[in-house]
């Protein structure tokens, strides 16, 4: 037992030194290859397995379910083919419907702006003192704190849902919906850039005599404004979309619209709608990032 | 005003200052009764800028007492404590402007404390403290670059606007914490000047923190060295021996010790205009 062992060991140890002296290209070529022989041997079992699984799992749900999932397919396909169709069919007048809807996109597109600028202010007013390095006292710190993470941890549909309930269908529970998530969300990210500020402003200005909210005006505000505004053209992509969900609720503008266009399927009001509101996104889209760099430019000159 | 024009008569009095564990300044006192312009010299970490922090109120003291005339400065709080801030100029050595606004409102930011914060906030600065900030930034230098973004000025214009923001403020002392550390020597020199003129011409009494011997030696009246957070020497330029020089820097004996060893070198000779 023992002297072969030892046996071994040496074995080991002579072929350790050995390829240990004799890496050269060719070896090295040979291991790749049997690396990567081996990679795509186990990468066709992978993908085998969840073909396998997604396949047994469609058969489950054919069993269980009253349509098929095949026919589920077909129809997924058939609804845009229809939108189409009915498009097609208006023929010129579709543009007309496309502008008969413009009205309630701009009491959507309004709500957001009106929800982004009053929450982005608000947060703008209320980060400072939910920041480490310039809140007056810790406690304050944790209760701003906590609360913006109570207005963020709620989706805007379930405060429109208290909302609608309480004050009746119209758009101004989803502005307050809206507006109180942005808060929480922005007052979050704002007060982030604030603690990572350079603070040598802030000494300066101290130093002077300055009073507290003179020097969050002076020495922080300006150095967070081009991240500030960036953040806010974002968020305001991103109520567009929430106004419009909340219309699907009972919250009016253009999202109560395209609920009733889908529910009585005029495909040709729906493709309507649906054109303005990707035209809406994209052309903010556009907009923000020309803004962005203009503002970044400004920074860097 | 007659009240610019009275001398302050600043004593410390066993001033002490503790960061957790470590004791950055230790039982500090002097006294200047007449206007002068000390230095204070010493290794980095010897508590220079801790003792300047101190006397502004930006650094909270552990112990001690700082008489203003007659008031514990250390004791004052709220609009008291600011009021003394803006008597108070402090000057750093990374300037501490704010980079995004523009020159001249950096240098009305000095007047911050007799503003209020609605008037300030909505940037409603008067006739008067526009011109009086202008008259400041002729004088050092920096007024073609009024309406720069701070950010823009070269480390020696920022400085000068610096004292600009400082002189605005209608200062009884300013504090200056190593202003010329990250300056070139001709600037240095500029920047030494103009608190050196502010010193002479409105009796204001100025405490600079320097590191560089020679320089102390050119501008100041008097020289206060510090080592590891005590006072190890008080007194004239001319009082200061190599012997002195040696201990307060902390360099062995044997050692051949030269005051240009400390040196940025502010030498006319040096700053060369090569003929």
């Amino acid at each position: 037992m023992c002297p072969k062992k030892r046996g071994t060991l040496l074995l080991l140890k002579k072929n350790y030194f050995m390829s240990q002296n004799a890496i050269t290209i060719e070896s090295l070529e040979e291991n790749l290859k049997v690396l990567a022989r081996q990679r795509a041997i186990y990468s066709v079992l992978f993908i085998g397995a969840i073909i396998f699984i997604v396949v047994s799992g469609v058969g489950v749900a054919n069993q269980y379910n009253a349509g098929s999932f095949t026919r589920g397919v077909e129809n997924f396909f058939d609804y845009p083919a229809d939108l189409f169709s009915d498009a097609f069919e208006a023929g010129w007048g579709w543009f007309g419907i496309v502008l008969s809807f413009i009205p309630a996109l701009f009491e959507t597109f309004s709500a957001a702006v009106f929800s982004t600028v009053v929450g982005a202010s608000i947060a703008l007013i209320l980060c400072p003192l939910a920041t480490i390095n310039l809140s007056p006292n810790q406690v304050t710190v944790q209760i701003v704190r906590r609360t913006f993470d109570i207005l963020r941890s709620f989706p805007e549909l379930v405060f429109a849902l208290i909302l609608l309930y309480l004050m009746g269908k119209s758009i101004v529970p989803a502005i307050i919906a809206v507006t109180l998530h942005t808060i929480g969300a922005m007052g979050k990210l704002f007060s982030e850039a604030i603690e990572n500020i350079d603070m040598k402003p802030v000494d300066g200005l101290k130093s002077v005599g300055a009073r507290w909210y003179q020097i969050i005006c002076f020495a922080v505000y300006p150095q967070v404004l081009p991240l500030v505004l960036s953040y806010s053209l974002l968020r305001l992509e991103i109520n567009v979309r929430a106004s419009t969900i909340l219309g699907f609720v009972g919250a009016g503008g253009i999202g109560a619209y395209l609920t009733a266009s889908l529910q009585w399927r005029y495909g040709d009001e729906v493709l309507a709608i649906m054109f303005l509101l990707v035209a809406t996104i994209t052309a903010l889209d556009y907009f923000s990032s020309y803004v962005r760099h203009k503002l970044i430019g400004k920074i860097s000159a | 005003m007659c009240s610019e024009s009275e001398i302050m008569h600043l004593q410390v009095s066993k001033l002490k200052k503790e960061f957790g564990s470590t004791v950055a300044i230790d039982s500090v006192s002097f006294e200047s009764t007449k206007n002068e312009f000390i230095g204070i010299i010493g290794r980095s970490g010897a508590g220079k800028s801790t003792l300047l922090r101190v006397l502004n109120r930006l650094t909270t003291e552990t112990e001690g007492k700082v008489f203003a005339g007659s008031i514990n400065i250390l004791e004052l709080k709220g609009s008291e404590k600011r009021q003394w801030q803006s008597q108070c100029a402090m000057i750093f050595q990374q300037f501490n402007l704010v980079p995004r606004l523009d020159v001249i409102t950096n240098v009305i930011l000095g007047r911050l404390f007799y503003q209020s914060t609605l008037r300030s906030t909505l940037r409603f600065f008067t006739k008067e403290e526009r011109s009086d900030a202008l008259d400041l930034m002729n004088r050092f230098g920096v007024a073609p670059t009024a309406l720069q973004r701070a950010e823009t000025l070269s480390g020696g214009q920022q400085q000068r606007v610096a004292i600009c923001r400082a002189m605005m403020q209608n200062p009884k002392i300013i504090l200056a914490d190593e202003p010329i550390a990250s300056l070139d020597p001709l600037n240095a020199r500029l920047v030494m000047e103009a608190l050196q003129s502010i010193n002479s011409n409105e009796k204001i009494k100025v405490i600079c923190n320097l590191h560089t011997l020679d320089t102390a030696r050119t501008y100041c009246d008097r020289i206060i060295g510090m080592r590891s957070g005590e006072i190890v020497f008080d007194g004239k330029p001319s009082e200061l021996s190599d012997a002195k020089a040696r201990e307060i820097y902390g360099v062995e004996t044997d050692e051949e010790f030269e005051a240009s060893i400390t040196s940025t070198s502010l030498n006319k000779s040096d700053i060369g205009i090569a003929s």
